[in-house]
């Protein structure tokens, strides 16, 4: 016999929770029976600015979608303009972009974990992956000036090009991370206090992972070996690297999928300052664009598309960001069906919701 | 310049998306853009690295059916269509009504 149902609200505000989203959560006795999201706190308008700013200043307000994904949000606009135009970067701006894009995808990862340990309770182990995260963050402020929003990208190329001995002072310090990260790992991947909150929680199957518009490690962990960097786009033809997937469709396996990619994004910032090319950064832009394009690459949370449509004048008609927590979201709602309350929040978590991206 | 790009009449919208369901695609976004006084409608479907994309033009208030029921994933989409450019669809498999944008202001936006 059914149990009586009520509505647990999840959010906005939460202790799991760095950025607001609010589930109504249905439940019978201690099971979610159904999720019903809503989103909308931090909605800007971002995507409706495109209206009223120049294309060129529009690459500032894209950065700014978000403050973990924010190159690739530059990135992804300023591809799209440069289809739009027919603008080939040159490959020192191809091969930088990528090295930050990677950077990024670490330290958004490395963030996740310590998120992940906080979750589960695990104080000491949030605070030693951050540690990590911290050496990313000085890389990315030698590279740009930045921590959180580098304003190094425009149309053309890149703003200021990063010195060639500022890189190879990158090489020992992703061997410091890495070393980090692989002993944090055995935490992780093996504690049994950790395993016992992620082994067999919050599992999604293959074809849900595929009907429902999964993306991402979130997608990876349910076995489907797609990874947007495969386009090739910026310098990922010219660097080698693994997809990784696991076909446990956990949150193991999504804390799995996510730390080896972080290994990867190590090897291929290497390659890419191994293989940097010498040439200059910026190639100058002629006239405003005209057509539309849509651009589709691998942000660190997932497959991010850049849609913009313009006509010829200095504002586009539109900007359209749809950004991998918002894909996610159906299927993080049918991961909550069944399970059980207590379990909510690490859900929430193996998802690495990004509701500023989400929302724009 | 959209690669894959098909215009088509609202009236084959749903005909279309069966077929495109058919060929093994899944819904990567659905979104709205305001082209003077009317609105264009771009559905894109991925199936691994294959991008397609169909697009309708519709006036202001006319009704436009729902794709939810064969592609689940598009009921988000459809929610956020409606609640930021205040399009009506129809049949939409999990229709918040409005309620996916909790804004301090009053939408449709545009």
């Amino acid at each position: 016999m059914a149990g009586k149902r009520s509505v647990i609200p999840f959010g906005p505000q939460h202790p799991v929770l760095p950025e607001p989203i609010h589930i109504d959560l249905i439940t019978e006795d201690e099971k979610v029976v159904e999720a019903v999201p809503s989103i909308g706190f931090v909605h800007r308008g971002l995507e409706q600015l495109v209206t009223k700013k120049d294309f060129g200043e529009m690459v500032y307000v894209a950065e700014r979608i978000c403050g973990i994904c924010s190159f690739g949000h530059g990135y992804g606009y300023v591809n799209a303009i440069e289809h739009i135009m027919d603008i080939h970067p040159t490959d020192r701006a191809r091969f930088i972009r990528t090295m930050l894009f990677e950077l990024s995808r670490m330290h958004s990862h490395i963030l996740w974990l310590g998120l992940m340990a906080d979750a589960f309770g695990f104080e000491s182990l949030f605070m030693e992956t951050w540690k990590y995260r911290e050496k990313i963050l000085d890389m990315l402020e030698a590279a740009t000036g930045g921590r959180v929003i580098f304003s190094i990208i425009r149309i053309g190329g890149l703003r200021k090009d990063v010195p060639d001995e500022v890189m190879q002072g990158f090489l020992p310090e992703l061997d410091k991370v890495v070393e980090g990260i692989k002993s944090c790992e055995k935490v992780f991947l093996s504690d049994p206090a950790v395993l016992s909150r992620l082994k067999g929680i919050g599992y999604l199957s293959k074809e849900d992972a595929i009907a429902l518009g999964c993306e991402g490690p979130f997608l990876r962990a349910s076995g489907v070996d797609t990874d947007n960097r495969m386009r090739g786009y910026a310098a990922y033809s010219s660097v080698d690297f693994d997809i990784i997937t696991s076909d446990e469709g956990d949150s193991y396996a999504r804390c799995y999928v996510r730390i080896q990619e972080i290994y990867q994004s190590a090897s291929i910032i290497r390659q890419c300052i191994e293989k940097m090319p010498k040439e200059g950064i910026y190639v100058p832009i002629k006239g405003f664009p005209n057509g539309e394009y849509m651009t589709v690459i691998e942000q660190p949370r997932g497959g991010a598309c850049y849609y913009v449509h313009s006509s010829g004048r200095k504002f586009i008609e539109r900007m359209r960001v749809r950004t991998p927590t918002f894909a996610n979201i159906p299927a993080l709602t049918k991961t909550l069906q069944g399970c059980d309350v207590a379990d909510v929040p690490i859900l929430v978590v193996t998802i690495d919701p990004c509701i500023s991206c989400t929302e724009r | 310049m959209l690669e894959n790009l098909e215009e088509i009449e609202l009236i084959g919208l749903l005909n279309k998306a069966k077929e495109i369901k058919n060929d093994g695609y899944r819904v990567m976004q659905i979104c709205a853009t305001k082209i003077e006084d009317d609105y264009e409608l771009l559905y894109t479907f991925g199936r691994g690295y294959d991008i397609r994309h169909i697009k309708t033009v519709i006036s202001p208030g006319v009704h436009v059916p729902s794709v939810s029921d064969i592609f689940p994933a598009a009921f988000l989409y459809e929610n956020e269509m409606h609640d930021l450019f205040g399009i009506a669809i129809d049949g939409i498999n999990h229709d918040y009504k409005g309620g996916l944008y909790r804004t301090a202001v009053e939408t449709p936006f545009a």
